[in-house]
């Protein structure tokens, strides 16, 4: 009997409150979700203790720091509106489509996830460099990307584009194509069931998605220091100022560290927010 | 009833790790005191990353002439090591590619005996072995057309590249300032940039891929390496700085491109 509000919930579509559905959890699960909260509180934790909260506004406002926060917000844009861009297409390609080598595709598309960055950063550098594969063509052409913001953003779409596809296909794939279906019997044709069915419906997976590509091209380091270089308001990008200051002034290392946390958070809790905002309604 | 596999499932996971942890927390100890049965002693040697192919010699010839003594070596950045040892890290020997960073330790109360010079280095310019922008000289990089590829003036090696540029008057504007002398190599071998300065024992150990061009006016810039003992080392860990010093071990870091002091 205690099943029914959840049963019907589904039925419906609706949401069951989360104080209804936590009766169904397992005892265990409580303590080790803490356990791993502490994991990634702990050196959150540790990093602020060690900030030099009276110089932190000095520290940040540095010109090489505002150079590097402005370079990232810049690149980290790009490369999402990319990974919007390219990853939507590969997304519904991967969920509705049927083609040979399917598997081994998507496969592929999530290589860079598992990648450590540094070698994706040298596989940009075979492909797009100089003396790359298609570094020929490129300077036939007059595109010298090397050492430029392009090559910046081109690392950063390069790892945060599966992030995109991830998360966009396994929502396409759980939601079905069955109300694609029903308004192609009423008559609609493919373009507009797009616009109207399939679009709202995976809205929420694609802030998620969005999000994420932000997050993780923000937080690129390796494949940029090692494809694009690092010069103060070109390719120097946060991580990259991290890296260099830790060298000689680890303060401001610390201080960016934390601004770069802040931004992080601020980015993904103001994301988050909408879209449980909107399955409430 | 439906939830007791699962549970039963996450207990032996739970415990699995745990154990592992266990484990990987006791295996140091296993070793030492295995080595302890060996009668032998380890020096554990901090050393900067450029002295990688020496010291790994100097280690070996060490312990050929030193059996009751076993050398394991970290190499790594000298401000990396020099945090580690202040933070408590178990070095015996500290070898650094600066004085700056042997300071900060020396400053900490954790050397032994006073830091001595063992070798020297100085800057150089690295082209890709086709040369393809045709760089002959020091004043070549501040052609604009020259991708040139530095360290940052912040770290060791982009100090030293700044001094020549004020010994020789030539403006170098740089494509890239990179944080390590590893990540100018790598541009430079890659064929990414035209140029880069590095040390002269990096180009020595690049191989084929690339060729070094003197800079005159480089002894403006040339770096020390001091090595010291650490505090409470192993009496081993005197030793084998004064093998580092002796005739033997300057011959494998003449080899190896290093500057006598």
């Amino acid at each position: 009997m205690t099943l029914m509000p959840d049963v019907k919930a589904r039925v419906t579509g609706r949401r069951t409150s989360p104080a209804r559905v936590a009766g169904y959890v397992p005892g265990w699960v409580l303590p080790i979700a803490i356990l791993g909260a502490l994991l990634v509180l702990v050196p959150l934790v540790a990093m602020g203790t060690r900030v030099d909260w009276a110089n932190f506004g000095t520290l940040v406002s540095s010109p090489s720091a505002l150079a590097a926060v402005g370079l990232s917000l810049r690149t980290s844009l790009a490369a999402t509106v990319w990974c919007v861009l390219l990853g939507v297409p590969m997304a519904i390609v991967l969920a509705r489509m049927d083609f040979p080598f399917k598997a081994l595709a998507r496969t592929l598309v999530l290589v860079p996830l598992v990648l450590p960055p540094v070698v994706g950063g040298l596989a940009l550098l075979y492909a797009f460099g100089r003396r790359g594969l298609l570094g020929g063509a490129f300077s036939f052409l007059g595109i010298d990307i090397a050492f430029s913001t392009t090559a910046v953003v081109l690392a950063q779409t390069f790892v945060a584009l599966p992030f995109m596809v991830l998360t966009l296909e396994s929502a396409l794939r759980a939601q079905g194509a069955a109300y694609e279906g029903v308004a192609a019997t009423l008559g609609a044709r493919r373009g507009y069931a797009f616009r109207t069915v399939t679009l709202p419906l995976m809205w929420p997976a694609l802030v998620a998605g969005t999000v994420l590509c932000f997050a993780r091209a923000l937080g690129e380091f390796g494949a940029t220091i090692t494809f694009a270089g690092s010069l103060e308001g070109v390719t120097r990008t946060v991580p990259l100022e991290i890296y260099l200051q830790r060298e000689v002034d680890p303060d401001a290392a610390v201080a960016l560290s934390l601004l770069l946390i802040i931004i992080a958070l601020v980015i993904v809790g103001f994301a988050y927010r909408r879209p449980s905002g909107r399955s409430e309604r | 009833m439906n939830l007791r596999p699962l549970s039963r499932a996450a207990f032996t996971f739970v415990s699995a790790a745990l154990a592992c942890t266990a484990l990987s927390a006791c295996s140091p100890n296993a070793d030492s005191t295995a080595s302890g049965h060996n009668g032998s002693e380890t020096i554990t040697v901090f050393a900067a990353a450029s002295l990688t192919e020496p010291f790994a010699q100097i280690a070996e010839n060490f312990e050929d002439e030193n059996p009751a003594l076993a050398v394991t070596m970290s190499f790594a950045g000298s401000a990396d090591l020099a945090t580690q040892i202040v933070e408590g890290a178990p070095a015996d020997v500290f070898a650094s590619a600066n004085e700056a960073q042997m300071q900060s330790v020396v400053d900490a109360g954790l050397t032994a005996a006073p830091p001595v010079i063992f070798a020297t280095n100085e800057p150089t310019i690295v082209v890709p072995a086709d040369n393809p922008a045709a760089v002959s000289s020091f004043a070549d990089l501040a052609n604009p057309e020259v991708a040139t590829v530095v360290c940052a003036p912040q770290v060791p090696c982009g100090a030293a590249e700044l001094a020549v540029e004020t010994a020789t008057g030539v403006d170098v504007a740089p494509v890239s300032e990179e944080s390590s002398v590893t990540d100018v190599l790598g541009k430079v071998t890659s064929g990414q940039a035209d140029a880069g300065i590095v040390y002269v024992t990096d180009v020595a150990r690049a191989g084929a891929a690339v060729i070094g061009i003197p800079i005159d006016g480089a002894d403006a810039a040339v770096t020390s390496y001091p090595i010291a003992s650490v505090t409470d080392a192993d009496p081993g860990a005197q030793a084998f700085v004064d093998y580092v010093t002796s005739p033997a071990g300057q011959a494998v870091l003449a080899d190896a491109g290093f500057g006598t002091p």
